[in-house]
């Protein structure tokens, strides 16, 4: 099989998440999961004629029905899939990258998480992935912020299903006062050290770069390590396997050996992402 | 060892050419390009091609598929195109060892099929190089001009050419030409006379030192690289003629009649090359000039055991519209030491 | 040139200028760099201006200018041109350099040069109309007339464009037996399906480096439509056998009125594409169709193809009338 020739997938199902999210559920055409992933791991998603670009696989490997990609309207190939309608068919190809460690380094351990806006997307595979392995993980808590409470992705599903998940513990946020909103307002930075988490916590994060820039500095305040601090990184992708050339931090290729960092593992990279 | 007259090349190639695809060094506007052997081909084996030898392999543009698109349907088509057997002639040390550069990248899991076929059906002539160039730095890489390698290795001596099989694909290929034996000692001489001009080059003083895997942090920040990289247009041509840039894009193509995926060349020199909707890691020419060097002197290194994704041909040199280049770099940045 | 460097020195120390743009010697015998210089000491070590500086400075004056302080360029006669036109358009500004026009008798070709020769370069002396080379097998010596570069050889003037604020030498004349369109007019002389393949032929080696474009001094568009991928066309290998030629023909159309001829597009082909002749046709056209005009000539004078006057001919008739207004 040639890695670059991508399979044809059905599109189920589309849902507004927000104003700017869609979820996009895709299938084989005879109904299968097109493949089996690791949480935090990449596709590529390809409309032919308009381009082929990254997306993480925000449903969870546990779900054994579909794959879920949760893709924000920013660019020319994102603005085609969010007019696409249910059984329209696209390309796929991966799964791409490392993931997250949910078998190794993450078991056993109280684990925190932080998202920004549609930073959400690539950890929500996660946090379903270990909901559904609960006896696996130690404690979880979920910090996740957004401009508004429009624009939090997923909203249904936290306050239907991980708010009602024991051991789970949701904190939300928006950036500004909103009529509809009686929940914690403020930056998701300041909210984190509001809260004052165990520092014995792993903690996976992501979102837009200037909430990653003071939550990680916010974190290290209290008292965190780099070694603690997973991240997960996008840069401009075209092959997804670590030979086209663009995707390098150094001598790493995010869509090969992410696009899960640890921040210690950053810090030893040159700044240019 | 065999051996033929000079004048008997333009026979031999044709003998060559009657049975399989054959690419020749000739002559095309002042340059010398690697170009299909046909009756009246200029055959110039004066110097190493203006082009390198990654074509072959690698081309500048290919299908990767074809998409049919009706409705809501999609159909995948994989319309690669199909492969016949080739020799490329006249290929020197410097591009030889650039294929290594390359399979590292393209034969590496996953395997890129498209590259790995074309590696496949070849046969690959070299030529020790007679006369090095001032622009030649491939010792600095470990490279020695006058034992080539590839398949066949071809010496021009005096007034004859001699042939020597280095893998048994060139062995069955030589012995199928029923060429006549000797050519030992001539070879011998030619190469006592290469070494000579070697050890003369302005460049072969030229070391590695400094660079290789590792060397991230103390190049990175270096200030030079603002000095390097000012007269730099952004263009392409560096990384075109370079027989180990690899980088490439994947794009689409409205045939009226299908969609064509295609892969093409693509040049980290470029600024759209990381450009995202997101935003741009490398924001200014410093940024990218200096990926293109890091690569090529420590990325690539640490990810291949050493090996330098250099191979010293010297073609940026040649081609640089504004004489910036790989060696320029090297001692730049060596200065600091 | 120690009369250029003394200017050089004299422009930092009357603080006229904060930094120069010149050439400055490369790694090859034959290779001439681009840099700006920010002292007087670093310009007199570095500075050199001979056979070898063929490279045009005015494009890099449209970043250089917008920066604070004032940039000294010397320009030769075909670069000012450039100079003057991207004034014209407004991309440099004005203000922010000090220009110093100096002479030219045409530069080398050194790529041509170096392969002219077999063996390895290691020095070359330049004694006017003969250039001595030392290679590693002993010397050899050109003439320095054979190896000038194509937009040299046809050169077309040796007078300055009006912009530059002081001259060095003497200035010089209109070249009267310019040479530059008889190439022209031989492909003109061709028929459709001649001309057709000589252009196929020749752009079948464009390898989409976009040298051409990024030296130009006329394409200065902070965005090309090329890098648009909304444009339907690639800035990369074509996926079509025929878009390497549209882009070439596209460009010329872009520049034409604006391509002053200074000949770098061909300059820096990697792969010796006559880039400079389908600008050239324009250029012949135009002063066929509305009169000679020179691109950068005048800075008041509106150009053929973005003006209309009453006298503008219809050049579908003039062409069917032989080609002659």
């Amino acid at each position: 099989m040639e890695a670059l020739i991508p399979q044809v997938v059905v599109c189920t199902d589309v849902r507004r998440d927000t104003p700017d999210v869609k979820t996009f559920r895709i299938l084989t055409p005879d109904g299968k999961k097109p493949f089996v992933n690791i949480p935090g791991q990449c596709a590529m998603l390809s409309i032919p004629g308009v381009g082929e670009a990254m997306f993480s696989i925000t449903s969870s490997p546990t779900n054994k029905e579909y794959m879920e990609f949760s893709i924000k309207k920013c660019g020319c190939l994102t603005e085609w899939l969010h007019m696409i309608e249910p059984g329209q068919q696209l390309t796929i190809r991966g799964p791409y990258g490392n993931g997250f460690p949910v078998d190794t380094a993450l078991k056993g351990k109280d684990l925190l998480f932080i998202a920004g806006g549609i930073g959400l997307a690539p950890l929500r595979s996660v946090i379903n992935y270990c909901r559904d392995n609960r006896a696996d993980y130690g404690t979880i808590d979920i910090i996740y912020g957004s401009r508004s409470k429009d624009d939090l992705v997923d909203y249904k599903e936290i306050i239907d299903e991980w708010m009602n998940t024991p051991g789970v513990n949701v904190h939300l946020t928006i950036d500004r006062e909103q009529e509809v909103w009686d929940g914690h307002v403020g930056f998701v930075p300041n909210y984190v050290k509001e809260l004052n988490p165990d520092i014995k916590k792993t903690v996976l994060m992501c979102g837009p770069p200037i909430m990653i820039k003071f939550t990680l500095a916010g974190l290290k305040e209290l008292g965190f390590e780099d070694t603690q601090i997973y991240t997960t990184m996008e840069l401009r992708m075209k092959c997804g396997i670590g030979k086209c050339g663009r995707c390098n931090i150094g001598a790493k290729y995010v869509c090969k050996d992410g696009p899960v960092f640890r921040f210690d593992q950053l810090d030893e990279l040159p700044n240019e992402y | 060892m065999y051996s033929i007259k000079k004048e008997a090349l333009g026979s031999l190639l044709a003998a060559i050419g009657a049975k399989r695809k054959l690419y020749v060094p000739a002559d095309n506007a002042g340059l010398i390009l690697f170009t299909p052997y046909a009756d009246g081909v200029s055959v110039n084996l004066s110097r190493n091609p203006d082009v390198s030898a990654k074509d072959f392999f690698f081309p500048q543009v290919e299908n990767i598929c074809r998409f049919k698109v009706c409705g809501k349907t999609v159909d995948v088509i994989d319309n690669r195109e199909k492969n016949e057997d080739f020799v490329v002639f006249g290929v020197r040390a410097c591009d030889v060892k650039s294929f290594e550069v390359l399979d590292n990248v393209f034969l590496s899991e996953p395997v890129d099929g498209y590259y790995k076929d074309r590696r496949d059906h070849s046969l690959i002539v070299t030529l020790a190089c007679s006369k090095p160039l001032e622009t030649c730095f491939c010792g600095t890489f470990g490279i020695d001009c006058a034992a080539p390698g590839g398949d066949v290795e071809a010496y021009a001596c005096g007034d004859s050419y001699a042939f020597r099989a280095i893998t048994e694909k060139g062995e069955a290929f030589l012995a199928e030409l029923s060429l006549e034996n000797g050519g030992d000692e001539a070879v011998e001489a030619c190469k006592a006379k290469i070494n000579e001009i070697k050890a003369k080059l302005p460049l072969s003083d030229l070391t590695t030192e400094g660079f290789g895997g590792g060397k991230t942090k103390d190049l990175f920040n270096n200030p030079k690289w603002a000095e390097l990289s000012a007269s730099c247009l952004g263009c392409g041509t560096c990384t075109f003629v370079c027989p180990t840039c690899q980088c490439y894009d994947i794009r689409d193509f409205d045939t009226g009649n299908g969609i064509q995926r295609y892969r093409c060349w693509d040049s980290c020199m470029y600024r759209d090359f990381t450009k995202m909707s997101a935003g741009q890691p490398r924001p200014s020419q410093l940024e990218r000039f200096r990926q293109r060097f890091m690569h090529k002197l420590v990325y690539y290194p640490e990810n291949n055991n050493g090996l330098f994704s250099c191979v010293g041909c010297g073609r940026c040199l040649r081609k640089c519209p504004q004489s910036l280049n790989i060696v320029k770099v090297m001692k730049a940045l060596r200065e600091d030491d | 040139m120690q009369e250029l460097i003394k200017k050089g020195k004299e422009l930092f120390a009357n603080g006229t200028v904060d930094r120069i743009i010149g050439w400055t010697r490369g790694e090859l015998p034959y290779d001439r760099e681009i840099r700006v210089f920010r002292c007087a000491e670093c310009f007199e070590k570095d500075f050199v201006y001979d056979a070898f500086c063929g490279a045009n400075l005015s494009k890099y004056l449209i970043e250089e200018s917008g920066k604070e302080g004032k940039i000294g360029v010397f320009l030769k006669p075909c670069d000012s041109y450039s100079f003057a036109q991207l004034i014209k358009e407004h991309r440099i500004k004005k203000e922010n350099v000090y220009a110093v026009a100096i002479e030219c008798y045409g530069k080398c070709d050194s790529r041509a040069l170096a392969d002219s020769v077999e063996d390895a370069i290691y020095w070359i002396t330049d004694n006017g109309p003969e250039l001595k080379i030392d290679t590693v097998s002993g010397a050899v010596v050109r003439n320095t007339y054979d190896y000038m570069l194509e937009k040299c050889a046809a050169c077309k003037t040796k007078k300055h464009a009006p912009g530059c604020d002081e001259t060095i030498g003497d200035e010089g004349e209109k070249v009267d037996d310019c040479t530059r369109f008889d190439i022209v007019a031989k492909l003109e002389a061709m028929t459709p399906e001649e001309r057709f393949a000589f252009w196929r032929g020749e752009l079948s080696r464009c390898i989409r480096c976009n040298a051409c474009r990024n030296v130009c001094p006329a394409c200065s568009c902070e965005h090309c439509v090329f890098d648009n991928p909304a444009s339907g066309i690639s800035q990369k290998a074509a996926a079509d056998s025929f878009e390497e030629n549209n882009f070439h023909i596209i460009r010329a159309f872009h520049v034409a009125g604006r391509c002053t001829d200074c000949g770098e597009c061909s300059r820096v082909c990697p792969q010796h594409i006559p880039l400079h002749l389908l600008n050239r046709k324009f250029i012949k056209d135009i002063n066929e169709l509305y009169g000679e005009y020179q691109a950068g000539e005048n800075p008041d004078e509106r150009a053929p193809l973005t003006n209309y006057t009453k006298a503008d001919c219809e050049p579908s008739v003039v062409y069917k009338r032989g080609g002659k207004n």
